[in-house]
């Protein structure tokens, strides 16, 4: 009777190993067999699964061809550059968890270096993939010559970067009190929504080359990395107008009132608010957009996929379809489930994710 | 305070006509519309330029022009019809796989969606198992295992695989049987109208009267019993039964009879069923956890059993949360379906593109496709929203 102003628990009802499968797989008769049903079912496909896998599938094809899959038919002399990028990129996301994750607040300064470090990470590796003219160091490889994982991430990134700034203009555009602004970037916002991403890679392929003055060329990963930043833009811009109807009214008067101007009030207080709302959006934009480059290989760029289909039309690893295909899958699997879980890790640092 | 005494004066001085918020807001839009104006009429010389120094400009009367190329599967088509016609059955082959894919993706996305937050242990892990391992990896993909490593793999016709109800799979596709309405179909016809009108009345009294008495209104005992009893009735006193099932059987090296579906056709439909259904369960779960929990509470509070729960608290109120959601992955579903370029389904862009490389008309072709995607698009929408409105019309 002492403890009567705590709550009491309700009594516990299931004890070790065989409480909790009574609670948890057999606590109805439904519940039963429901157990039983998922059992059958996860048994045949794993055993299926497993025993292909296993004996009959030739996992050859993938270890003979994994430098191809990796940068594609990047000179094999010049793959060190693509190392130095990885290893750069590594190092950067390392630094960048120790100074936000176990350090916790403060160290701004070392933050800013970081930060400063990946801006300029963006221009070096495609400095160190491109290569410049003439130079012995640093022979210069064509984007045809750019292929498999190496594309992939190469078009993912570049395209989010570039579609970055168009989106926050065509969501700033779609909220414009001028009418001539504000109709022509919802245009183009439902537009780009309404078609397929295909469509407009197809068009980026085609109409680009006829948009342009004769004599101008633009190559082919250009060309689709134009298309994706012209898709991803409009998706962004939808995201960030989400975060800008989530600053508060109040927010705009008050810059107002202490006497900042248009584009200070933007610039200065609406932005960083509505921007760092978007951040877990934008990742997934980002995700999305990885597993879309795909799609190249619809238009003929030798991405990760177009190498994949290229390996098993070579007549010695004919009938390995199967293996190989099932391989991309699970690099683009480990890929995106990387990033989303890192995303929701972001989400639950920024505390943005429970509203 | 010497602002003050010069505040009159401050209305009655002219401002600067470039400082005047309307001028500025005027001269901007103007700028803008004239740049605009400007980089589009460039763009459009040049490509006006290109193509009629290669003889491809004009309008769209190619498409009265002779196809000449084959289509694997539609509506029916030879290759001397013309081009436009080539474009409807792309048309009519990507409405097809698009509505039948909607209608499943939708089942497969609330059984895996209600699944994910089972109270089995089990039945929860192989849900997220499932929509993990499919979100995270792109449809292309999917498509390719579904495709070469799966569907063309499968036995041949003569060793297909026979599941119960004389379905049979093999590389050739699906086969399974179909109701094609016989002969005495057309004396079935009547007892089915009438089943309907009285199915109707039924519904709008019922309702009427529900709404009057506060009473619930049992729709699907008074409306669906009423309507299974005649058109059952109807069944026997029709002449003959009014659909034959055709079963399909083998003879010689394919199926005769029944619907045999192709593997491009099963291929897409698997994948994008599959892929859709993925987000549709997290679009589902999404709904459901955002239903507050005191509802369900205050459901089991009432003495309603669980099914009671989810069918009268639950889904109802989910559905609000759902629709928007719901619908840009019907919107999904249906640009996704242009994937099948990649697997050769005559689809509308994978028509659309032949035409292409058979004209080189490339701004026509470009315009039909978008013009179909943006109608079909907002068509979706529209439907969706008028049923959005009407869930929604409940909210207090």
């Amino acid at each position: 009777m002492a403890a009567i102003s705590e709550a009491a628990r309700p009594p516990r009802t299931s004890v070790g190993v065989l409480g909790w499968l009574k609670e948890n797989l057999f606590s109805t008769w439904y519940n039963t067999l429901l157990t039983f049903g998922s059992l059958w079912l996860i048994y045949v496909i794993l055993r299926g699964i497993g025993t292909w896998a296993l004996t009959t599938a030739r996992w050859s094809v993938v270890i003979t061809n994994l430098a191809l899959f990796l940068v594609g038919p990047f000179p094999r002399e010049d793959v060190w550059r693509v190392w130095i990028c990885v290893i750069m990129v590594a190092l950067l996301g390392l630094l960048t968890w120790v100074l936000w994750e176990p350090l916790g607040r403060g160290r701004t300064g070392a933050r800013r270096w970081v930060i400063a470090g990946w801006l300029l990470s963006f221009p070096l590796t495609l400095l160190l993939l491109r290569g410049l003219g003439g130079n012995s160091i640093l022979p210069p490889v064509g984007t045809n010559l750019w292929g498999g994982l190496l594309l992939t991430f190469v078009l993912a990134i570049v395209s989010i970067v570039a579609s970055f700034p168009l989106g926050v203009l065509l969501a700033l555009g779609r909220r414009s009190s001028l009418p001539v602004i504000r109709m022509f970037s919802t245009l183009y916002i439902e537009l780009i929504r309404g078609v397929p991403l295909v469509t407009v890679l197809f068009m980026a392929q085609i109409m680009l080359p006829l948009f342009l003055p004769e004599g101008m060329r633009v190559d082919k990963v250009m060309r689709a990395i134009a298309g994706f930043t012209l898709f991803t833009a409009a998706y962004i811009a939808e995201n960030v107008r989400g975060g800008l109807a989530a600053v508060p009214l109040g927010q705009y008067e008050a810059a107002k009132a202490v006497g900042l101007s248009g584009p200070q009030v933007m610039v200065l207080i609406v932005l960083p608010q509505a921007l760092r709302a978007v951040i877990p959006p934008i990742v997934g934009q980002f995700i999305a957009l990885f597993k879309d480059t795909s799609l190249v290989a619809i238009v003929g760029l030798m991405d990760l996929l177009n190498i994949a289909k290229c390996v098993v039309a070579q007549p010695e690893f004919m009938g390995l379809k199967r293996e190989v295909y099932l391989f991309v899958a699970v690099i683009y699997f480990v890929f995106s489930y990387a990033m989303s879980y890192a995303s929701r890790r972001l989400e639950v640092a920024l505390g943005v994710g429970g509203r | 305070m010497a602002r003050m005494s010069s505040v009159s004066t401050v209305f009655h001085r002219a401002v600067p006509f470039w400082r005047n918020v309307r001028f500025i807001r005027a001269l901007s839009q103007i700028a803008f519309a004239i740049l605009l104006a400007v980089v589009a009429g460039a763009l459009y010389s040049n490509m006006k330029h290109g193509l009629e120094s290669r003889g491809l400009w004009g309008g769209f009367s190619f498409l009265r022009l002779e196809a000449g190329f084959d289509i694997g599967e539609g509506i029916t088509y030879d290759p001397s019809d013309s081009y436009a016609r080539a474009f409807l059955v792309g048309v009519v082959n990507t409405l097809r796989v698009t509505a039948v894919g909607i209608v499943l993706a939708t089942i497969l996305g609330v059984v895996a969606g209600v699944a994910r937050l089972s109270s089995n242990w089990l039945v929860n892990k192989m849900a997220s198992v499932y929509i993990e391992s499919i979100r995270n990896t792109p449809l292309l993909v999917q498509l390719f295992v579904w495709y070469f490593a799966i569907i063309l793999k499968l036995p041949r016709v003569k060793e297909s695989i026979a599941l119960p109800g004389s379905v049979f799979i093999s590389n050739r596709g699906l086969t399974l049987p179909w109701p094609v309405p016989s002969s005495s179909f057309g004396s079935w016809l009547p007892y089915l109208i009438a089943a309907f009108v009285v199915a109707v009345a039924l519904l709008i009294v019922r309702t009427r009267g529900g709404r009057r008495t506060g009473r619930p209104p049992f729709s699907l005992l008074w409306v669906g019993v009423p309507f299974v009893a005649i058109a059952t009735l109807g069944w026997f006193l029709a002449l003959g039964s009014p659909y034959v099932l055709d079963v399909p059987s083998l003879r010689g090296l394919n199926y005769k009879g029944g619907l045999t579906l192709t593997p491009e056709f099963t291929t897409l439909l698997v994948g994008l069923v599959l892929y859709t259904g993925a987000f549709i369960a997290e679009v589902v779960r999404a709904g459901i956890l955002a239903v507050p929990r005191g509802q369900i509470e205050a459901a089991k509070a009432v003495g309603l059993n669980e099914m009671q729960i989810l069918r009268l608290v639950t889904f109802p109120q989910a559905l609000r949360i759902i629709i928007p959601s719901l619908t840009s992955q019907y919107l999904n579903l249906a640009k996704n379906s242009n994937l099948a370029i990649a697997i050769g389904f005559p689809d509308l862009f994978n028509v659309a593109g032949t035409i292409f490389n058979v004209t080189g008309r490339s701004v026509q072709v470009i315009v039909m496709i978008m013009a179909s995607y943006l109608s079909m698009s907002l068509f979706t929408s529209l439907i969706m929203n008028l049923y959005n409105r009407r869930v929604q019309l409940v909210e207090r």
